[in-house]
């Protein structure tokens, strides 16, 4: 209880604080010692609570609960108020908020929900999803500070509200802390809509005009999903009786399979499957802490994790299936669309929305297997995509531009960001790094089944090899001496938050076996790790891994420098070769993005038709 | 024998020549002389190259190629010149643009005059430029 | 690790670059044979790479060859794993990750020609990798392991019920052992595609650990063909060098082709052979 009391609630102090607090200095000073505090408070909890399994938290007052209407009514009250400037054919955006806070809050003031003392629950997949967002998030909150000072410097225009900024991160933790220690799904409905804020503010921060689109659009796409939970409470509290998560998924499949579906419906909406992808591409505008804070590392990762509470009856069921196939759909379409992309934030959106395509596809199906990998996909990915897009948005504030092309020979100029960017890379899919390893229990528990899933992993899996690759070779291209990059500087908290979200990467992937003996294993009982003979292949890649460093140190005697070849043709510059005139002519080298066959034009449009047609075939298939 | 002589990789340039040695040359790769037996191969680059192999004379344009591709040629390597032309300019020595020789811009180590060179001649040529390119490495790692 | 997969391995690592060197010299020849030509000795390979390695280590930079040597580690690293009787699975992603790295020392050089031979490396990496991996899920259907050895001693012999597969992994074995039509990163001898591609920029040694690493690819290429035939290994020998006589004629009667029709015919043969072979034993014979 202490713990999660503190988890819950701690953040809302630095989040008052911060609202009002001008002085940068000052700011640091409060990120940094809460930070601190979330840290270790998250750590304390996971020690307190691993071998613990499942354990409820009792709050036997009702006060708790009284302050949670009151929550979803001041919600409203600010979602209204930030829809007054819509235009009156947008009628549909507040409409949808009076809908659905109408139905919750009456049925709650008047009794309709069932009553219930089992507020909270606490097991291993939150212990995960705490630490997550305990250390990644708090990382990144240190981040922010250093960030939002250059953003300013750089973008005089932007009026300076970047005290609400912060203030959101820390509003946001409340909220997700919430959310994943809930049992009750009405007050994870009230954190999640409070998420949904937190986005929408950060979205629009910039108040320009697209930014101000964006966020509507993030808006409306994101109260659609809280439509559907609503709509899901309703259902749950009248026709099963209960609001308790942990007892929903434990009733039997036909009785709860709707509002399970409906539930799954909110947290893939959140996790941005198609069709609703569109919300956090538009989301990149935002300053790129939030990017990497709410829409990749951990405000989505409460929608895959939605979706993971509610395996259990999604397996086995064909609408388990399609759920699975939606998300199948979201990981082979939006790897194929992420080559197409130059800029670096669409990139790691795309890829965003398929890794978490792929964690929908291991909790739709629910064998203990694929659940075991998604939890693993769901760490290294927090770790590993924080870490790309803070080195994106450092790297953006030191040249100018996040356009992969313009990274060309980042090494030469910025070696230790780029470092960093490698080990974040890395992370994203080469062997015995997270991803791979978990993308590899993805199709051996897959290959059992139905032969539609290994297919969707495989080409998935491949695309994505070709787009990290191709920037991964973009950034190691050893241009030679550069000038050096007109210093602004990395300030302090900027390299706290790379260098520790670096650590993380690298110990995510070094622990991994511990990761699943410990806190996987006695949740799903299942590790393949200690099945076969994998831990010592897997050893002994992570141990090769060790070697390229060693030789990158090695100096080799006797190379002999020369120019690249250039038929010959070689002038003094080195991007430089004797044209046909006898004048030098650049040299450039831009990537293939292969657009003839996967350019947005081509795939979006009808990735989401087909992905609206599944969703509404699984509604109506629970309907026969 | 070292391993030079058993894999002699081939550079073919091709300066100011008439494309007659050049014909030659490429007449010794066909069929009919398959210099793979001795495992000569015909390559692009000249990275990858141990043998330099010119037809046709230097001209102002190529002066700074020739130089080029022969820098980019690792040690130990040799430079083959086929055909009158590359050795001495021939009968465009007169022209306004032609400089000469391949040897007036790169030491030469083998010549192989005629017009054109016969193919039994070129490879004649390389096979003595093998024992230079033997030496040569010898003298490189006098260990 | 008991001592027969220890001893494979070490075998594999000795072993291997014989062989792989062997039967590149034999293609040679074969080749030659069919160009009517004598061609070079069967060590020619050999003598090649001694060659190489005699020479000066012309760099661009101080890094590429560094990753050179990264691509050969992990090549035979994933090839005594194999051996090691491991996971089928890992052994695939060993060999992905050494593939990464050969493409990372090519975009190191910041040559535009390796460049270029680095963007065609990994076309033809996303062209073939999905077929590799699928017919190691096609073996785990058939023989309900991904282990190797488990796979290796299997009762039954898996090419009966996944000659589908088996085509298509022949297919894209092609692209993987850059062949004609599909030698578009980097290719043999007399077909030179734009200075031979990601190799533009190897001189000397790390050309010569290049080839190297081609032929532990080689032999560990074969061994997975191997794999189809189960236990009956004298088979599995006998399919191997058909199948890689076929790809010498291959190589030999086709012209290169562009990289829109490999990518593309190659995810149709996975699809339609590949995938319609797993569909086919899942719905048709319950498997
Ligand atoms: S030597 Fe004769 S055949 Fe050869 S290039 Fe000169 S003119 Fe032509």
């Amino acid at each position: 209880m202490d713990w999660v009391t503190f988890l819950i609630l701690f953040p809302l102090i630095p989040a008052v604080i911060l609202l009002f607090t001008k002085s940068v200095q000052l700011q640091r000073v409060v990120v940094l010692v809460s930070s601190a505090l979330i840290i270790l408070g998250s750590v304390g909890l996971a020690c307190n609570y691993m071998q613990a399994g499942g354990t409820y938290l009792p709050i036997s007052s009702g006060f708790f609960n009284g302050l949670v209407i009151l929550g979803d009514i001041v919600l409203a009250l600010v979602f209204l108020y930030v829809c007054r400037k819509l235009p009156i054919k947008k009628y549909w955006i507040p409409l949808m908020v009076v809908i659905q806070y109408g139905m919750v809050v009456t049925a709650d003031l008047t009794g309709g929900i069932p009553e219930t003392n089992r507020y909270l629950y606490i097991d291993n997949l939150s212990i995960v999803m705490a630490l997550i967002i305990g250390v990644v998030g708090s990382l990144i909150a240190v981040y922010t500070v250093g960030y939002m000072q250059h953003y300013h410097e750089q973008h005089k225009e932007i009026k300076d509200r970047r005290c609400t900024f912060i203030a959101a991160i820390y509003l946001f933790f409340f909220a997700m802390y919430g959310i994943i220690f809930s049992n009750s799904i009405t007050w994870i409905y009230f954190f999640w809509e409070i998420t949904t804020l937190c986005s929408f503010i950060m979205i629009g921060y910039s108040r320009k005009e697209e930014a101000v689109h964006n966020s509507f659009r993030a808006l409306w796409m994101l109260l659609l999903g809280g439509l559907a939970f609503s709509v899901g409470i309703m259902y749950a509290a009248n026709y099963c009786g209960t609001i308790e998560l942990q007892k929903l998924v434990t009733m039997k499949q036909s009785l709860v399979i709707f509002p399970i579906l409906l539930l799954c419906f909110a947290g893939m909406n959140k996790a941005a499957q198609f069709p609703f992808g569109g919300w956090l591409l538009g989301a990149m505008v935002a300053p790129t802490p939030s990017s990497a804070l709410l829409h990749s590392s951990t405000m989505v990762k409460a929608g895959v994790y939605l979706v993971l509470r509610c395996s259990p009856i999604l397996q086995g069921t064909a609408s388990g299936a399609i759920v699975a196939f939606i998300g199948g759909t979201s990981f082979v379409m939006c790897s194929a669309l992420a080559i197409s992309q130059s800029k670096g934030k669409p990139i790691l959106a795309y890829s965003t929305i398929a890794n978490l395509g792929l964690i929908v596809l291991c909790a739709g199906i629910g064998t203990s297997f694929t659940l075991w990998a998604a939890l693993l996909l769901i760490i290294f990915h927090a770790v590993a995509k924080a870490l790309m897009f803070i080195s994106v948005g450092t790297v953006d504030h030191q040249t100018g531009s996040q356009d992969v092309e313009d990274m060309h020979g980042l090494v030469s100029r910025m070696p230790i960001l780029t470092f960093t960017m490698l080990i974040g890379l890395g992370g994203m899919f080469l062997a015995p790094f997270g991803m791979l390893i978990s993308k590899w229990a993805v199709i051996e528990a897959l290959a059992v089944r139905n032969p539609v899933y290994p297919p969707i992993v495989i080409f998935g899996g491949s695309l994505m090899l070709f787009f990290w690759t191709k920037w991964m070779g973009t950034l190691i291209s050893v241009v030679g001496k550069q000038p050096p990059i007109k210093a602004k500087g990395i300030g302090f908290d900027e390299w706290l938050g790379l260098g520790g979200l670096s650590i993380l990467t690298i110990a995510a992937c070094v622990g991994f076996p511990w990761i699943g003996h410990y806190w996987i294993q006695p949740l799903y009982g299942w590790n393949p790790m200690l099945s076969e003979r994998i831990e010592v292949s897997v050893a002994l890649m992570l141990g090769l891994m060790l070697l390229p460093p060693l030789i990158f140190a090695c100096r080799w005697k006797r190379l002999v420098h020369t120019e690249p070849y250039l038929s010959g043709l070689n002038v003094e510059n080195k991007y430089e070769y004797l044209g046909s005139l006898g004048a030098p002519r650049r040299w450039s080298f831009g990537n293939y993005y292969i657009n003839k066959y996967f350019s947005e034009a081509k795939l979006f449009k009808g990735t989401i038709i087909g992905t609206t047609l599944l969703w509404i075939l699984m509604f109506f298939m629970e309907n026969l | 024998m070292g391993y030079f002589a058993k894999s002699p990789w081939l550079l073919h340039y091709d300066g100011s020549s008439c494309n007659g040695c050049d014909i030659e040359v490429l007449a010794c790769l066909m069929p009919k002389y398959d210099v793979e037996r001795f495992g000569i191969i015909n390559t692009g680059n000249p990275k990858h190259a141990d043998v330099f192999l010119i037809t046709g004379g230097i001209n102002t344009q190529n002066i700074d190629v020739v130089k080029n591709i022969y820098n980019q040629m690792g040690e130990p390597k040799v430079v083959v010149a086929v055909g009158t032309c590359a050795t001495s300019g021939h009968f465009f020595s007169e022209c306004y643009n032609i400089i000469g020789g391949v040897d007036k811009v790169i030491p030469v180590d083998v010549y192989a005059p005629g017009c054109a060179a016969k193919p039994e001649m070129i490879i004649d040529a390389v096979v003595k430029g093998l024992g230079i390119l033997e030496e040569k490495k010898k003298k490189m790692s006098p260990k | 690790m008991t001592t027969t997969s220890t001893i494979l391995v070490i075998l594999f690592i000795i072993l291997a670059p014989v062989i792989g060197g062997i039967i590149s010299g034999g293609d040679r020849i074969i080749s030659a044979k069919m160009q009517s030509r004598v061609g070079p000795p069967i060590v020619q390979p050999f003598y090649d790479v001694l060659k190489l390695m005699g020479k000066e280590n012309l760099v661009v930079n101080r890094y590429h060859g560094d990753y050179m040597i990264c691509f050969l580690i992990f090549t035979i690293v994933s090839g005594c794993l194999f051996f090691g009787g491991n996971n089928l699975l890992l052994v695939i992603f060993a060999l992905i990750v050494a593939g990464v790295f050969l493409v990372l020392a090519a975009y190191c050089t910041n040559s535009p020609y390796a460049l270029i031979g680095a963007e065609r490396e990994l076309l033809q990496m996303l062209a073939a990798e999905p077929m590799i991996i699928l017919s190691a899920v096609g073996l785990y259907v058939v023989t309900g392991t991904f282990d190797v050895y488990g796979i290796a001693n299997c009762q039954h012999i898996p090419i009966i019920y996944l000659p589908g597969v088996f085509i298509a992994l022949t297919y894209v074995l092609t692209i993987k052992l850059r062949k004609s039509p599909f030698d578009l990163s980097t290719s043999h001898h007399a077909h030179q595609e734009l200075v031979k591609g990601l190799t533009t920029e190897f001189a000397g040694p790390s050309l010569g650990l290049f080839e190297i690493a081609h032929w532990y690819e080689t032999v560990l290429l074969l061994a997975m063909i191997f794999l189809f035939f189960g236990s009956y290994w004298i088979l599995g020998i006998i399919l191997a060098v058909i199948i890689y006589f076929i790809e010498i004629l291959i190589d030999n009667i086709n012209a290169r082709i562009k990289w829109e029709l490999m990518l593309i015919s190659a995810w149709a043969v996975t699809l339609i052979l590949g995938v319609g072979n797993l569909m086919i034993l899942y719905f048709v014979f319950h498997i």
